[in-house]
């Protein structure tokens, strides 16, 4: 079946704020986690619905021009830096994955922490935007 | 605490993970996945080394303290399975250079290769019931992808009973860990061990320990629940088959005889001598009788993993040390020598294009190192001195004579009759008799499909002729892991 091209203007409008505000409230709970609930893979799932919404709205022509690079790489990148926090440790003559942190004061920003298990969250997050974006995009390819 | 153990499980993930970066490109891959397991055999004998020099090694992943956190545990019996696991790893490897086709080789093969070895290690070093769960998802779900892998339709019809099968058992696995968590509060296997020696294994625990039984039992194809394993690994190529053959059905094993040696151990006369040895007899039997019924290559292979596995749990069943430990030998010769025939079914195939018995014949006079090569390996299944089977068979069926458990022996001695039947039946029908391929397939060379299975061939007569140092270790190993106090004092540090 030919699909047919329709120009939805109140799904475009809502879309383009819509879409925004995810993306905003996703990178808010991949900083909220491993204290507060949030994290990673709730991170990167949120991330991937907000493309994934844009995706429906406009088509897969414009989320390729959006996101000109293929997924695969988030997902192989995602694995490689959460393996590198976890070996870092061992460099230093810990166990693998032990974490540490420390509170900074950063300009602007005030009293923040830093931690090891943030570029870990960052693999999971690439990961989990990777593989969902990877399962979603590929079944919808093969709708035409 | 020592970051060694946990590295036969990290080089395989890293590589799978640098594998992805490079899917396109497959001379980079090639020579990343050569190295890499080079590198993972090398890790694991330098591990094998220093666990028998200092004992039990123990790692707690990320300075938690033991009964809180997750720990990597690599007692010898763990390390002999880590080691075994390199050696099929390298093997199959470069087999696959040889046979897989570059349509196959684009979509993701040696990521997921790695994938599978990153969960099999991984079951094999965890210390944690818990993680022992997950480090099985780990290698289920790359093996999910490498058993479809390639799209046949055989392929995919098959394989998504394997899928259905195991994320069954999975479930069931996940249920049983619910279970054992809500009686003992614990599930570092160390801490498990303690408390359920403090509740004597009484009521409910029985129930769980049997629970356990089963969800390995359908990984590792025992009576009655191995009907999915002939034809699942019928379908992938034979590289992937070898994989499969020598070491996933293995790994259910590996955890049999660690749940019932360091958690179930106290109701032996019920578990072991019971139920074990009986479904050990029936898995052995049955097994080898399908294998005598087919007529094709590959099938006959897969029917003969399931009777194998039955001799290996049959030692754990008879539950003396030395049978035990022929158990553990039997896993070493096992791996090996089906690893090897599989590749063999592959190099048949390879040069003559077909997998069924009736449609070869006369190989040994067009490919003669082949023939010999697989005799060799074939009399070594069957059990034949001086080579590694019969090594492995003996101390099984001598200590069964032991324990007056004579119908076990028996049938034991029996399914050995009817392995060398079924293995003289495959080379009358492939290597003897008229040549059935043409003059052109005789003239295919096949020494480069044999240079992998050379090492496997060599190893299994080593392990025959050398049988004394090697025996002596996996006896050292089976009094390691018959006394669980080693184990639980090395990770409690008590």
């Amino acid at each position: 079946m030919k699909q047919l091209k329709t120009n939805n203007v109140m799904l475009h409008t809502l879309v383009r704020i819509v879409s925004f505000v995810v993306l905003a409230f996703s990178i808010y709970l991949f900083f909220a986690g491993h204290n507060n609930p949030g994290g990673g893979f709730i991170g990167g799932l949120m991330t991937a619905a907000a493309f994934v919404l844009l995706y429906l709205s406009f088509n897969m022509k414009t989320l390729k021009k959006a996101l000109p690079f293929n997924f695969d790489l988030l997902i192989g990148g995602g694995l490689l830096i959460a393996f590198l926090t976890g070996v870092t440790s061992m460099l230093f003559g810990f166990p693998f994955l032990t974490q540490f942190f420390e509170y900074v004061q950063i300009p602007f920003m005030g009293e923040v922490e830093l931690t090891t298990a943030l570029p870990f969250d960052l693999g999971v997050y690439l990961v989990v935007l990777g593989a969902a974006l990877t399962i979603i995009l590929t079944i919808a390819e093969d709708d035409k | 605490m020592n970051n060694l153990v946990i590295l036969p499980v990290l080089i395989p993930f890293f590589t799978g993970a640098l594998l992805i970066l490079f899917s396109k490109k497959q001379r980079i891959q090639k020579i990343i996945s050569s190295i890499s397991s080079f590198v993972i055999l090398a890790v694991a004998i330098y591990l094998a080394v220093y666990v028998y020099q200092n004992g039990i090694t123990v790692l707690e992943v990320g300075d938690w303290p033991a009964p809180f956190g997750i720990v990597l545990v690599a007692d010898m019996f763990a390390n002999i399975m880590v080691i075994l696991s390199a050696i099929v790893g390298v093997v199959c490897l470069f087999f696959t250079f040889q046979t897989i086709s570059p349509k196959r080789e684009k979509y993701y093969f040696y990521p997921f290769y790695f994938f599978l070895l990153t969960g099999v290690n991984g079951a094999f070093l965890t210390g944690d019931l818990f993680n022992l769960f997950v480090f099985f998802e780990v290698m289920l779900i790359a093996s999910y992808v490498l058993i479809v892998h390639g799209g046949t339709k055989y392929q995919l019809r098959e394989s998504f009973k394997y899928v259905i099968i195991n994320v069954f058992s999975s479930m069931l696995f996940l249920v049983a860990v619910a279970y054992i968590y809500s009686i003992t509060g614990t599930l570092n296997m160390a801490h498990l061990s303690e408390r359920v020696a403090e509740l004597e294994q009484a009521g409910a625990l029985n129930v769980v320990a049997v629970l356990f039984f089963i969800v390995f039992a359908i990984k590792g194809a025992l009576f009655p629940l191995y009907f999915w394993l002939p034809r699942s690994y019928y379908g992938p190529p034979a590289a992937i088959a070898a994989l499969f053959g020598g070491l996933l059905t293995k790994v259910g094993v590996y955890a049999i005889i660690r749940t019932f040696t360091l958690i179930f151990y106290h109701d032996a006369g019920f578990t072991h001598k019971g139920i074990i040895t009986a479904i050990a007899g029936f898995t052995m039997l049955l097994g080898v009788l399908g294998a005598v019924s087919q007529f094709n290559f590959k099938r006959i292979l897969s029917y003969h993993i399931i009777s194998q596995v039955g001799y290996m749990v049959m030692g754990l069943g008879v539950y003396t040390t030395l049978a035990v430990a022929g158990a553990i030998y039997y896993i070493v010769h096992h791996i090996i020598v089906k690893s090897a025939l599989f590749l063999f079914a592959g190099a048949t195939e390879k040069i003559t294009g077909t997998n069924d018995l009736k449609q070869m014949g006369g190989l040994l006079k067009t490919h003669p190192y082949l023939a010999w090569m697989f005799f060799i390996t074939a009399l070594s299944l069957a059990g034949i001195p001086p080579l590694s089977g019969f090594f492995s068979k003996f101390p099984i069926i001598l200590s069964s004579f032991q324990e007056e458990q004579y119908v076990i022996g028996g049938v034991a001695l029996l399914v050995g009759l009817l392995t060398l039947l079924s293995m003289m039946k495959i080379f009358s029908y492939v290597f003897w008799g008229k040549q059935k391929h043409t003059e052109e397939q005789a003239k295919y060379p096949a020494g480069k499909l044999l240079l992998p299975i050379v090492p496997l061939v060599a190893l299994t007569i080593i392990l025959g002729l050398a049988a004394e140092p090697i025996f002596s270790y996996s006896l050292m190993a089976a009094e390691q892991i018959m006394d669980p106090t080693h184990y639980i004092d090395s990770v409690l540090k008590e």
